[in-house]
């Protein structure tokens, strides 16, 4: 019996140290990522690379002021096109979830979730570049959103679907509309949730290189007009990171610092707003 | 009641239900409930669980027919109207017959003052003063306005639970409904906040009429006018609550509230 006990108990503290591990291992390739990124791109990070343009090649100095910009500019593009027809979508999932189109729908997100984001680039280039014969932030928008719709529509139907029947019932009994209690009580009580949804599909989009490249296709200047080519971040490290020149090199550490940056207080504001999520279970 | 909703007087109907059949796809949950509930009376409807007594509660305001694959057959009437007809908007049915549930069910991300204000925001009703009018009157119908008025911005769900399902009766008054139709209003509540929601059914009916479902057969007793006594799907016996209690005509009633079943 006593020797029964001390095996059981020895086995538990190894599962234990092997779970621990694992969480470990988890977690030191993110560390080691950010602390790489930190001691190789803050060397490069200094007013000018905010502010300024990048230089001509092989010049050193320079920034990628118009990148920065410009990823923002794709994300709020792809936002426009991705968050509206991701949240009714899911919306629409939850609340008629055995319609044969919810069915279609709900397999088709899957499948676009797994779709090569290269391919994504493919179709937005077919659909809006070769028509306009150029490149545009419009197609690299189109494209992102587009990778955008499947994370926030099946986020937005799994959040919607917590909120309790309970609640649409109270709203229906007082005679408010099945469309205005959906979109005035059932939306609103799950809001922070799909915040939280659309927030982590921003951050993965906002890191994407391939469908960038023959969509947006990069620009070494300003750009005020959509249906021209833009900057981006990712794009321009990719330019820089091949280039033959050391300080191009540092500069493109330092972008993809930013990068990181940007989507890390992207997913930090994603988990403040599910903290605000009204308790749903 | 100190203070009635003005909008509540004068205007209060009876329901009528004539040969009202339910399903829950194929189950039979209602076998032909033929009864008159009269104005400005309690009506207690008890039976054991399963006996249809919610489900006739939701087919009174069409909210039976929310569940999938559910169907309803027969009239109701209230007043002259069939809510069943084919010209009745459900929805105009729900501002006419309000509804308080088993569990109290506030919005959750709405402020105790915006609950109540609900049923009318959410029609349209832009009206400021008039909403808040009416949102005090409600409370005060509730018998919950002296415990919130000082916090009425603070969230629905920050009240107890007893307090919650005022709460939620304020927010059904506040549409001004001929009828109330209350679900076990009392089940999850402590026995005070149980005295004070039969207090308040008592009040209520003085300006409009109440349909309460209750297992709770001395709650029936204390609360109600008349009662209407409901097994497998069947209205059995239907008469004044002292009678029935005290005199059953029919055997099964008798079992039922000498407690040897249900």
């Amino acid at each position: 019996m006593q020797r029964r006990y001390l095996v059981r108990r020895w086995k538990n503290r190894v599962m234990a140290g092997v779970t621990f591990l694992c969480t470990l291992a988890v977690l030191t390739p993110l560390f080691l990522i950010l602390a790489f990124l930190a001691s190789t791109g803050l060397s490069a990070l200094n007013w000018d690379f905010f502010t300024k343009l990048p230089g001509a090649a092989g010049e050193p100095g320079g920034g990628m002021a118009n990148a920065i910009v410009g990823t923002l500019v794709l994300i709020t593009l792809a936002g426009v096109i991705g968050i509206p027809i991701g949240v009714l979508g899911g919306t629409f999932l939850s609340e008629y979830p055995n319609t044969r189109l919810s069915h279609t729908a709900r397999f088709a997100a899957d499948v676009m979730n797994g779709i090569p984001s290269i391919v994504m680039g493919l179709f937005a280039y077919v659909l809006i570049v070769l028509p306009m014969h150029h490149f545009s932030a419009l197609s690299g928008g189109v494209a992102l959103g587009i990778m955008l719709i499947p994370t926030v529509m099946r986020t937005t139907e799994e959040i919607v679907r917590l909120v309790p029947q309970s609640v649409r019932e109270a709203s229906l009994a007082l005679g408010i509309p099945i469309w205005k209690t959906t979109l005035r009580v059932v939306i609103p009580t799950a809001a922070a949730g799909i915040v939280t949804g659309i927030m982590v599909g921003l951050a993965r989009i906002a890191g994407e290189t391939a469908p960038l490249l023959f969509t947006a296709f990069g620009n070494r200047f300003w750009n005020r007009d959509i249906l021209q080519p833009i900057a981006a971040l990712p794009l321009q490290i990719f330019a820089y990171a091949i280039s033959p020149f050391d300080d191009w090199h540092r500069q493109a550490w330092a972008g993809a610092l930013v990068l990181v940056t940007i989507v890390l207080i992207v997913n930090i504001t994603a988990r403040y707003a599910a903290g605000r999520q009204v308790k749903l279970r | 009641m100190q203070t009635r909703t003005p909008a509540l007087i004068d205007h209060t109907t009876g329901i009528q239900a004539q040969d009202v059949h339910a399903w829950f796809d194929r189950l039979h949950a209602l076998r032909g409930i033929s009864m008159t509930v009269p104005e400005r009376k309690v009506t207690a409807v008890i039976g054991p669980s399963g006996c249809g007594k919610s489900t006739f509660l939701r087919c009174i305001n069409r909210m039976h027919e929310l569940v999938p694959e559910a169907r309803v057959s027969g009239r109701v009437l209230l007043g002259q109207e069939n809510v069943y007809d084919e010209a009745a908007d459900p929805v105009l049915v729900r501002r006419r017959i309000g509804m308080v549930f088993q569990k109290a069910n506030p919005f959750p991300t709405m402020s105790i003052y915006n609950n109540v204000a609900a049923g009318l925001t959410l029609a349209g009703e832009r009206d400021r003063r008039k909403v808040e009018q009416i949102v005090e009157q409600s409370l005060r119908a509730a018998a919950l306005w002296d415990e919130v008025k000082d916090r009425l911005h603070k969230p629905g769900t920050s009240l107890s639970g007893g307090q919650q399902q005022r709460l939620c009766i304020a927010r059904a008054l506040a549409v001004s409904p001929e009828v109330l139709l209350m679900d076990e209003p009392a089940s999850a509540l402590d026995p005070a906040s149980t005295l004070r929601i039969e207090e308040l059914a008592r009040e209520l009916a003085n300006d409009i009429t109440i349909v309460i479902v209750t297992h709770n057969m001395q709650q029936a007793a204390r609360v109600s006018d008349f009662t209407g006594f409901f097994l497998d799907g069947e209205l059995i016996e239907y008469g004044p609550t002292n009678d029935l209690f005290t005199k059953p005509r029919d055997r099964r009633t008798e079992d039922y509230i000498t407690g040897r079943f249900g």
